[in-house]
């Protein structure tokens, strides 16, 4: 193993150990994720059920869409959501433990640092999305991976933006300590109404339409609607989700590194925390 | 040879100069007393030694590398151990220390784990979340963690502080000990003048961010005219005695 790949796994093995011996925190993985799904999941089966109880034609079919998709949107938003709080919260964890300081005084490099966090991340939300996933196949009969392979675009657009966001909130937690810790829970789900999870871009103001449109999720929400409505995949927006990931992480990479310097300058990392 | 090397460090926050225009040197094998009282600049200049904080002006090198652009080649060689900055507590001892055994790229560190569990006494424990220790139990174990990569530069923050006699005893030999077998370099700030005297060459008084004298301890003692680095500690930090001389000279 060499040294970068020994370092993440250092870190990503302390969360490891972390989660092996709280059951509490396992429980909170899969909590939300499953109570949003069943929320959900029984709101879109009373859709459906009002589309068996209409009158017959086309509004049927229409009406189960609409309920795939805000399935499908539920599911898929919250792997960008569990992927956004799986980094800061662990980056949080290293703070509540007033454990940084050990950190920052080993040989781990600030962009191995984040690469430890998106590893712990990611299994975080695969432990905390799946079991939702299956709680929706078993209850709703909605099968999430009947999407196809495009599901790996999605997961990948999804979880991208997640980890640039949480790179912002360390970068601001780094700035002005716990008081931003807040930001970890509450910043994405301020997205979620220009995000298109729900519904089309189209449905936003016409001048609101831009904003949401600079939102990676949302092209990946564009595209989950095209497969479900349309029965085909919209390369176009896949490749805007991630030219928008790119510049996203590219922001959030160098909002990090400049405030790593300036909570140094400051010293802010001997501090932080307290 | 000289492992650590200090040039006109400086450290200013907006109206405050924590740290001004220091300078010292720690040898190979060589342990040095920051000494002085609260506020005046020991762990400002210890976090810029470690790299958590950049100075204003003046120049650090460790281990033949400079700080300012070449700071991770350094930590890999050394380590910090305080009391006052904790461990992951959820999480037991021996993971803890495999922790950093990953971080500082320890090779064969179970057995690495082993020889610190034997020679620090903590194989009671080594299986226990680190947050259930006394006090005395996780200066210890910090200590081990200080250790875990061999450094061959090594500062301590208040090593024994909490610690019962005996056990302050047992890690003041321990560090001699390791000191004698590695060669290392030791920077250690404390407020225990009998520990200053029994284990550093020299010594580094600090007083409003600045080194207001330095010599061995028992240059000191004589230049004093004292018994004990205790009196020493309090001319300096009251600034009477040979202090208050030289101040007005």
């Amino acid at each position: 193993m060499t040294g970068s790949l020994r370092r993440i796994w250092g870190l990503m093995y302390r969360h490891l150990c972390l989660y092996r011996r709280s059951w509490p925190r396992l429980v909170e993985l899969a909590y939300w994720p499953i109570l949003q799904m069943c929320i959900w999941g029984f709101t879109a089966s009373f859709i459906s059920g009002r589309a068996f109880g209409t009158a017959a034609g086309g509004g049927h079919h229409a009406l189960i869409l609409a309920a795939s998709t805000l399935l499908a949107g539920v599911l898929l938003w919250e792997i960008c959501i569990r992927s956004q709080m799986g980094v800061a919260i662990s980056f949080m964890e290293e703070l509540w433990s007033r454990n940084l300081g050990h950190i920052f005084i080993s040989p781990l490099r600030p962009w191995e640092l984040i690469a430890g966090l998106v590893g712990v991340a990611f299994t975080r939300t695969l432990a905390g999305v799946l079991p939702a996933i299956l709680v929706a196949w078993a209850l709703y009969a909605f099968n999430l991976f009947a999407l196809g392979p495009v599901l790996v675009l999605f997961f990948a657009n999804l979880m991208i933006m997640g980890w640039a966001v949480a790179l912002g909130i360390v970068a601001l937690i780094l700035r002005y300590g716990a008081g931003a810790e807040a930001l970890a829970w509450s910043l994405l789900f301020g997205l979620t109404p220009l995000a298109a999870v729900y519904y089309p871009v189209s449905t936003l103001p016409a001048w609101l339409q831009p904003i949401s449109r600079a939102i990676p999720a949302t092209h990946v929400f564009e595209g989950m609607r095209a497969v479900l409505l349309e029965g085909h995949l919209a390369l176009g927006a896949m490749a805007a989700s991630f030219g928008l990931n790119i510049v996203w992480l590219a922001a959030a990479s160098l909002i990090f590194a400049w405030q790593f310097q300036s909570a140094r300058r400051r010293g802010a990392l001997v501090a932080i925390g307290e | 040879m000289n492992m650590v090397r200090v040039q006109a460090l400086s450290k200013r926050y907006a109206t405050t100069l924590a740290v001004d225009n220091i300078g010292f040197t720690i040898g190979a094998g060589q342990t040095v007393g920051l000494l002085g009282g609260n506020g005046a600049g020991k762990t400002t200049t210890i976090s810029m030694l470690l790299g958590l904080l950049l100075p204003t002006s003046g120049k650090i090198e460790i281990l033949g590398h400079d700080m300012a652009r070449d700071r991770f080649a350094a930590l890999a060689r050394m380590n910090f151990s305080s009391p006052y900055i904790a461990l992951p507590s959820r999480i037991t001892v021996r993971e803890n220390l495999r922790v950093y055994g990953h971080l500082y790229g320890v090779r064969q560190a179970e057995r690495r784990i082993g020889e610190l569990s034997d020679e620090l006494d903590l194989h009671q424990f080594l299986d226990r979340p680190a947050g259930e220790l006394s006090a005395g139990q996780k200066t210890r174990v910090a200590l081990a963690k200080s250790l875990i990569n061999r450094p061959e530069v090594l500062l301590l923050d208040e090593p024994t502080a909490s610690l019962d006699p005996d056990t302050g005893d047992l890690v003041r030999s321990w560090l001699e000990r390791y000191r004698a077998q590695s060669g290392c370099s030791m920077l250690i700030a404390s407020h225990n003048m009998a520990e200053v005297e029994r284990l550093c060459d020299h010594v580094l008084m600090m007083r409003r961010g600045r080194i207001v004298d330095a010599g061995s301890p028992d240059a000191l003692l004589g230049r004093y005219q004292r018994d004990s680095m205790e009196d020493v500690f309090l001319d300096i930090a009251r600034g009477r005695g040979h202090a208050a001389t030289e101040a007005n000279s």
